[in-house]
């Protein structure tokens, strides 16, 4: 279990990370290595690693590691390099609260009830999946209805099979791996329906998990109706029209006693609301800057939890520099709060992390990513200061169910200004 | 004949529940028979779950009768029995000029069912919008009845059905009854399992069919047509958008739709109304959901429709004479109904089973119960309690340490706690109801697993047997890899 006695290591932290999943092993790995003494995670589950645990398929890790890794593989190097690093973490512990002084009360089995200080504090909690409440599906509401993540996790850590017969409601990636997984496991798919025109997940999932196995993908049909009182019995797809309301005579019954839902993530974000920092509406994260920290000084977010990630390898990516920032703001004292520039967004692409950057604060380089709203083919990237274009690159397709990233250098943005603005923009090539 | 029981209760809803508490205080021995796996899984489940002022209901009926003495027992009912209960108030809307003259109607209905004039006052628009800001502007005038509360439906019949065993009530679910027979001095009641038992006095609390029951026994045949109402439940960032709960003027078919904080704040909306064949349609559709939305946010600004986390819909018991059936039925000596319970129902439902206590006992001549005690102390809330307050229930048991359901707080000395009271909880749904674990904004997608997992040890089943609710409704299917 735990790996610390409360104890001994007391109730201060100087960098205190929420979440031990990819992000938040990430945030303390850095921490730790940029030479914090006391560093602690929190993690709410029975083990580290987070839903990487429940993640069995391959495809971690090609950028992290140039090799392709498990879910619990990719996790394990993670865990293994925090053993190293003799990181403490308590489990089954969750945060109850978190407060602007970046006191934080816990509750679990090792703690019973405790409040917790810090210097800095990294939030990396993760995402949960959108329910079917939230989709409004009508119907009867029996057993057999799982979000994919649920499903994925009685099957590949409880080792239960969840249904015979299934259908998939949105094209989003664990939607898609799940699709495989229980054709794998001898169950039948009979279809994944995606209410977009386009696939929310990444094209390789599409193509290994769907092609490969002769599972269709129903563009633009929804689910309109769930059968059955106890279990489910039937669900009736349906074609959506351009403002994704079904299409009257399109409805197609089908025989099933599983629906699984992979229709969004959500970041997690109980705790950074009590802070009453910036919120974004888009991405459903904090605002945060350059260094991923939020409103609050000394609070940083990374990871699934700031804004949803496609791959894993960047959320690592994203959470040792936040780490790596929380660490800098212990031991340096803080970060001498600069003019702060608003990334504006134009020609589709829908948000940016970070939100705001400040020129003068900032490293060599940073990078934003960014997600797009549409499917778009042969446009470019542009980021613009003023009227001045400081990079464009061509892309072929762009997609929302794929992150993209620029990167910028410190010297482009020097003197930057609020007035002048930077601009990430989509254009015709 | 040698009757096992003195009482039959058929029906394990709020009404049966309450009867069956009540009756437990005098001398009798009573039986509860479920067609459930549990308490609360029909009409009681998925309701509004306000206890009405009285207003609203015909002067002379039952429903007005019951409903303002069962809402007055609602108030000490929910202390003694550890309940969530709030006094919210509630405030009825008028948007047109003639409108008012009904706000009106509605005052002195009230007054003329028995509330007191300072538990009511009518509102003009502005003065209404002073008490709820997020009311729409086009209100013209409002009825406020300061009396009406919110209370959790659930917990009152779990908590009710708790105190009926605490006090020697026996409770057999599963157990839906399929023919009552007339004895020499009483009544033979049979089980779909084939088990029958014998009491000298049957209560019919079968909600959608008590007309099926009460008609096994009497010439005087009732119909009864299940209404359904959709209903649309919200995130608990959306519960303060408004504090009272806002009716719209009632019209044919009940009180229209309404919006309400509940006792665990979230907000709700609903319900619509549509007559259905079927006793257990509880399928939402498009069309009421729509219509959910559309209504509710015509008398509430900004309503939060992207904050729904749920939709679901009830069973409204409507009886063809539009009243509570609730007595002794004229040609089935001993054979007592409490039928076509509607709106409002569990408001009145405190004040039925005191009323059929006290008839029963009557008829057979039963003393008090000396050994009765009214009190029951409710599951802990952790998520409610102080820090102080969590320390103290961890040193007793560290289970209350383990947050099972991150959303709703809940640990699993509460899921154990619900498993273990007598009736417990024997489903998912059954954990839900009473201590709210997947009643939150992920919907049970976190916890789901490791609910299964509690259930399946303290039940002594098999993972692939834990049921969301009734059998056929396992999570799991044979074959897993374990």
């Amino acid at each position: 279990m735990s790996s610390v006695n409360i104890r001994d290591f007391g109730t201060h932290a100087q960098v205190l990370v929420i979440g031990g999943g990819p992000a938040g092993l990430a945030a303390a790995i850095a921490a730790r290595e940029a030479g914090i003494e006391k560093v602690l995670i929190i993690e709410r589950d029975r083990m580290l690693g987070g839903i990487l645990n429940q993640c069995i398929h391959n495809g971690f890790g090609l950028h992290t590691f140039h090799e392709e890794l498990t879910g619990p593989e990719y996790a394990a190097r993670f865990i293994k390099k925090a053993a190293e690093l003799e990181i403490p973490y308590l489990l089954g512990t969750m945060v109850l609260s978190i407060d602007r002084d970046r006191r934080v009360t816990v509750m679990g089995d090792e703690t019973g009830i405790l409040t917790l200080t810090a210097d800095a504090v990294v939030l990396a909690m993760g995402c949960r999946e959108r329910p079917r409440g939230a989709l409004n599906i009508p119907g009867y509401r029996p057993a057999g209805i799982y979000t994919a993540g649920t499903a994925q996790r009685l099957m590949n850590i409880e080792g239960f099979r969840i249904g015979n017969r299934a259908v998939i409601l949105g094209s989003g990636d664990i939607g898609l791996i799940m699709a495989r997984r229980l054709t794998l496991e001898g169950a039948e798919v009979v279809c994944v329906a995606e209410l977009m025109p386009y696939s929310g997940g990444l094209k390789r999932n599409i193509v290994q998990c769907l092609i490969d196995y002769d599972i269709p993908l129903k563009l633009s049909h929804t689910v309109v109706d769930i059968r059955g009182k106890e279990r489910v019995t039937g669900v009736t797809i349906a074609a959506v029209d351009g403002n994704r309301k079904p299409v009257p005579g399109s409805e197609e019954e089908i025989d099933c006693d599983t629906l699984l839902l992979s229709c969004g993530l959500l970041p997690e974000n109980e705790l950074t609301k009590m802070l009453d920092t910036p919120m974004s509406g888009i991405t459903g994260g904090a605002v945060v800057d350059e260094h991923l920290q939020t409103g609050i000084p000394g609070i940083f977010a990374c990871g699934n939890v700031l804004h949803v990630h496609d791959l894993v390898d960047y959320v690592s990516e994203e959470a040792a520099h936040a780490g790596k920032n929380a660490a800098a703001y212990v031991l340096g004292g803080g970060i001498a709060p600069g003019a702060v520039v608003t990334v504006q967004t134009a020609g589709g692409v829908r948000y940016t992390v970070p939100q705001r950057i400040d020129p003068a604060a900032m490293e060599d380089t940073v990078t934003i990513r960014f997600r797009v709203a549409d499917v778009y083919r042969d446009r470019s990237i542009a980021v613009y200061r003023g009227e001045k274009c400081l990079t464009r690159r061509k892309t072929r397709v762009l997609a929302p169910g794929e992150m993209e990233q620029v990167v910028l250098k410190k010297e482009d943005l020097a003197g930057l200004t609020e007035e002048e603005g930077l601009r990430i923009v989509l254009e015709e090539s | 004949m040698n009757y096992g029981a003195d009482v039959i209760v058929i029906g394990a809803g709020v009404t049966g529940a309450a009867a069956a508490r009540e009756l437990t205080a005098y001398d009798l021995r009573v039986l509860v028979l479920e067609s459930g796996e549990d308490v609360c899984s029909g009409t009681s489940k998925a309701n509004s779950a306000i206890v009405h002022a009285g207003f609203d209901a015909k002067t002379g009926s039952k429903k007005a009768q019951f409903n303002v003495a069962g809402s007055r027992r609602m108030r000490e009912l929910v202390t003694e029995l550890d309940v969530a209960y709030r006094p919210n108030g509630a405030l009825v809307l008028g948007f047109a000029e003639e409108d008012r003259a009904r706000v009106q109607e509605l005052y002195d209905r009230g007054i003329a069912n028995g509330l007191a004039p300072e538990e009511m006052e009518i509102l003009s628009g502005e003065e209404a919008r002073s008490i709820e800001p997020a009311l729409s502007d086009e209100v013209t005038c409002a009825l406020h009845a300061k009396t009406s509360a919110i209370v959790c439906p659930f917990e009152l019949t779990a908590a009710l059905a708790e105190n009926a065993a605490h006090n020697g009530a026996q409770f057999k679910f599963l157990s839906r009854v399929t023919g009552i027979r007339r004895e020499e001095d009483g009544y033979s009641v049979e089980c779909a399992d084939g088990s029958v038992y014998r009491a000298r006095c049957v209560v019919n609390a079968a909600g959608v069919y008590a007309d099926e029951i009460h008609n096994m026994i009497s010439d005087n045949k009732l119909s009864i047509t299940a209404r359904r109402g959709d209903y649309l439940l919200m995130d608990k960032e959306a519960g303060g958008l408004v504090s009272c709960t806002i009716f719209e003027l009632p019209g044919t078919y009940g009180k229209g739709v309404l919006v309400t904080p509940t006792v665990h704040g979230n907000l709700l909306a609903g319900p619509t109304a549509v007559d259905t064949q079927d006793k257990e349609e509880t399928a939402t559709d498009a069309i009421s959901l729509d219509e959910v939305g559309k209504r509710a946010a015509h008398n509430v600004k900004n309503l939060p429709l992207k904050q729904v986390i749920t939709s679901f819909s009830g069973l409204r018991a409507h009886e063809a004479g539009g009243d509570f059936i609730i007595g002794e039925c004229a040609d089935a000596p001993g054979f007592y109904d409490a039928a076509g319970i509607e709106s409002p129902g569990l408001s009145a439902a405190p004040a039925i089973g005191v009323f059929l206590a006290e008839q029963i006992a009557g008829k057979l001549g039963a003393a008090k119960n000396p050994a009765f005690d009214g009190k029951r102390k409710g599951i802990p809330h952790v998520a409610h309690l102080s820090d102080e307050e969590r320390a103290a229930l961890i040193k007793e048991d560290p289970a209350y340490a383990r947050i099972v359901c991150r959303c709703e707080t809940v640990t699993e000395g509460e899921i154990r706690e619900a498993i273990r009271r007598t009736p417990g909880a024997r489903s998912m749904d059954g954990i839900k109801r009473r201590v709210r674990a997947g009643m939150g904004r992920c919907q049970a997608g976190f916890c789901t697993p490791r609910v299964m997992e509690i259930l399946s040890e303290e039940l002594g089943i098999p993972m692939e047997e834990v049921c969301k609710n009734l059998p056929g409704s396992e999570l799991l299917v044979k074959g897993g890899a374990v």
